[in-house]
């Protein structure tokens, strides 16, 4: 299986997310500059005259497709990583992949998340057929 | 010999003609960064304009009706049209020492920037067209009489003995109140109120503000019309104001949260808007009374306002209006013979008197640009209409109007 990642972080821990991924050869991801709110709401600003409720918050999503054989690591380390332990740090979501379609060599699945020097290499698992499948 | 050129002076009001050009593209950036970024090109040009529609229409016309011969103190004759006769030699009823031409150029410069600081009130929804039009008609029938009436030789307010040294009167109760009307008429933004709408860029607006006050020295200290001692103090009061009124700002933001660097920015403008009227008549210590009253003055008024539900946008009536109402009344407590031999004292210098003609100076300004603003703004609501489209809102000015767009 297939599976995507969608980590809503802090803008200012894409650093330190980036950082534990390349780390642990997680290779290629999308970042985007999302705008949002969660259970907090929001933030109090300063505007001219005294101060005014913003519910747009700027926040970083981190996209990753990954075989789910790497998973559950991956979800450890953005957790780590993105944490700080005040309201705000973020959302993970997962969800299933049906096909994931390489344009420039046309490999289908998990050929076409594989790159040279990453996490599955690492774990001497190349190729078409994942473990356990 | 009575009317000879000064060299320094005329050198002097050179300076200050070109310093108070530059506060309409600084007041362009302080309203720019205010605006969300789909309208600050639009919000440039409303400001920015001015420097076009007035450079030519106070060549035509303009300065001839505020300055020309005067028709029962109500309004200038039309001796001046095209400058005719408006030329090297000095107008002594005017200013003695420096010439004419250069009398009328200074002048030029403060009525292009006094509709300009009105388009605070309706930035982010105005039709181009007919603000072009009411801009044309408020400069012909609101400023030009009303700058006769207080500095035309033989103007009925300036006769009163009405105290207004650099456009308390002309400049800022005139656009504050003008802005008041025009908000009334147009109506709010879409969403005001229900969404926040965020300045989106403050650094501009700070970028203005500093640029401002660097003009302001050109449009107080300028207002002296010679390089004397009483320029000296109009530039003294200038920046004392506006550093009390940015001091109080930053406190009282500070107090309701932090200090705002858009608070601060706005605070020192208020400052100076407060101190104009009075910058030539007063000493640096009532200047910073002058300041520090005005901050809480505008903060607390923009608070009212916005409780009011009225989205004039940018608070000039706060800003401008009220802050140099309080200008003109302070010039009638603070004035003071011992700094400006020409002028007068005040109630706390022994002439109640003065108060009485201050406060009858802003009850017409504010009664006659007030309903004068509404009245035309009216007409071409009904006429052409004031407000674009929804549509047109929405997609934010700087495209559908101007076809441009700031940030790609």
């Amino acid at each position: 299986m297939l599976k995507k990642i969608e980590a809503i972080i802090r803008e200012d821990k894409l650093n330190d997310v980036k950082e534990a991924l390349r780390e642990m050869g997680i290779v290629g991801l999308n970042v985007f500059e999302i705008r949002g709110h969660g259970r907090q709401g929001g933030i109090t600003l300063t505007g001219r005259s005294g101060t005014y409720q913003v519910d747009m918050l700027t926040k970083i999503q981190v996209n990753i497709v990954l075989s789910d054989r790497n998973l559950d690591e991956t979800i450890e380390a953005i957790l780590r990583s993105a944490y700080t332990g005040e309201s705000g740090d973020g959302l993970i979501f997962v969800s299933p992949v049906e096909e994931v379609i390489r344009i420039r060599t046309r490999e289908r699945g998990y050929d076409a998340v594989m790159y040279p020097g990453d996490i599955d290499e690492r774990k001497g698992q190349g190729g078409t057929k994942p473990p356990g499948s | 010999m009575g009317n000879a050129i000064n060299t320094g002076d005329t050198a002097w009001l050179l300076v200050c003609c070109s310093l108070v050009l530059l506060m309409t593209p600084a007041l362009a950036f302080f309203y720019g960064g205010m605006v969300r970024r789909k309208n600050v090109l639009s919000t440039l040009t409303l400001s920015f304009v001015f420097m076009a529609l007035i450079g030519v229409q106070w060549v035509l016309y303009g300065y001839s009706l505020a300055f020309g011969k005067s028709i029962g103190g109500l309004i200038g004759g039309l001796n001046y049209l095209g400058l005719a006769g408006v030329g090297a030699a000095p107008n002594p009823d005017y200013a003695k020492t420096i010439p004419h031409g250069l009398f009328a150029a200074f002048q030029m410069m403060f009525a292009v920037i006094t509709p300009a600081l009105i388009t605070g009130a309706f930035v982010e929804r105005v039709r181009f067209k007919s603000f072009l039009l009411f801009s044309l008609i408020w400069a012909t029938l609101v400023y030009d009489p009303l700058c006769h009436w207080v500095w035309g030789k033989g103007g009925w307010l300036g006769a009163l003995g009405c105290l207004d040294f650099a456009g308390g009167t002309v400049v800022h109760i005139a656009a504050g109140f003008s802005a008041l009307a025009f908000a009334l008429a147009i109506g709010p933004r879409k969403g005001f109120g229900k969404n926040p709408i965020e300045p989106h860029n403050i650094t501009l607006t700070v970028m203005g503000a500093g640029l401002l006050w660097v003009g302001w020295f050109g449009f107080n200290a300028g207002s002296a019309l010679a390089a004397n001692g009483v320029a000296v103090n109009a530039l003294l009061t200038t920046n004392t104001s506006a550093a009390s009124a940015g001091l109080v700002w930053m406190v009282l933001s500070w107090l309701d949260g932090r200090p705002s660097p858009l608070g601060l920015a706005t605070g020192m403008v208020v400052g100076l808007a407060a101190v104009t009227p009075a910058s030539g008549f007063v000493t640096p210590m009532a200047a910073m009374v002058i300041g520090a009253v005005a901050a809480p003055l505008s903060y607390y008024g923009i608070r009212f306002r916005d409780k009011r539900q009225l989205d004039e946008s940018l608070d000039v009536w706060a800003c401008h209006g009220l802050a140099s109402t309080w200008g003109m009344v302070a010039c009638g407590l603070f004035a003071t013979t011992e700094v400006n031999a020409a002028g007068a004292n005040g109630l706390f210098y022994g002439n109640p008197g003065q108060l009485a003609i201050q406060l009858l100076a802003i009850g017409v300004t504010m009664a006659f640009t007030f309903g004068a603003t509404f009245l035309v703004a009216k007409l071409l609501d009904w006429s052409i209409g004031l407000r674009v489209t929804t549509m047109e809102e929405e997609v934010g000015l700087d495209i559908s109007a101007h076809g441009e767009r700031a940030y790609s």
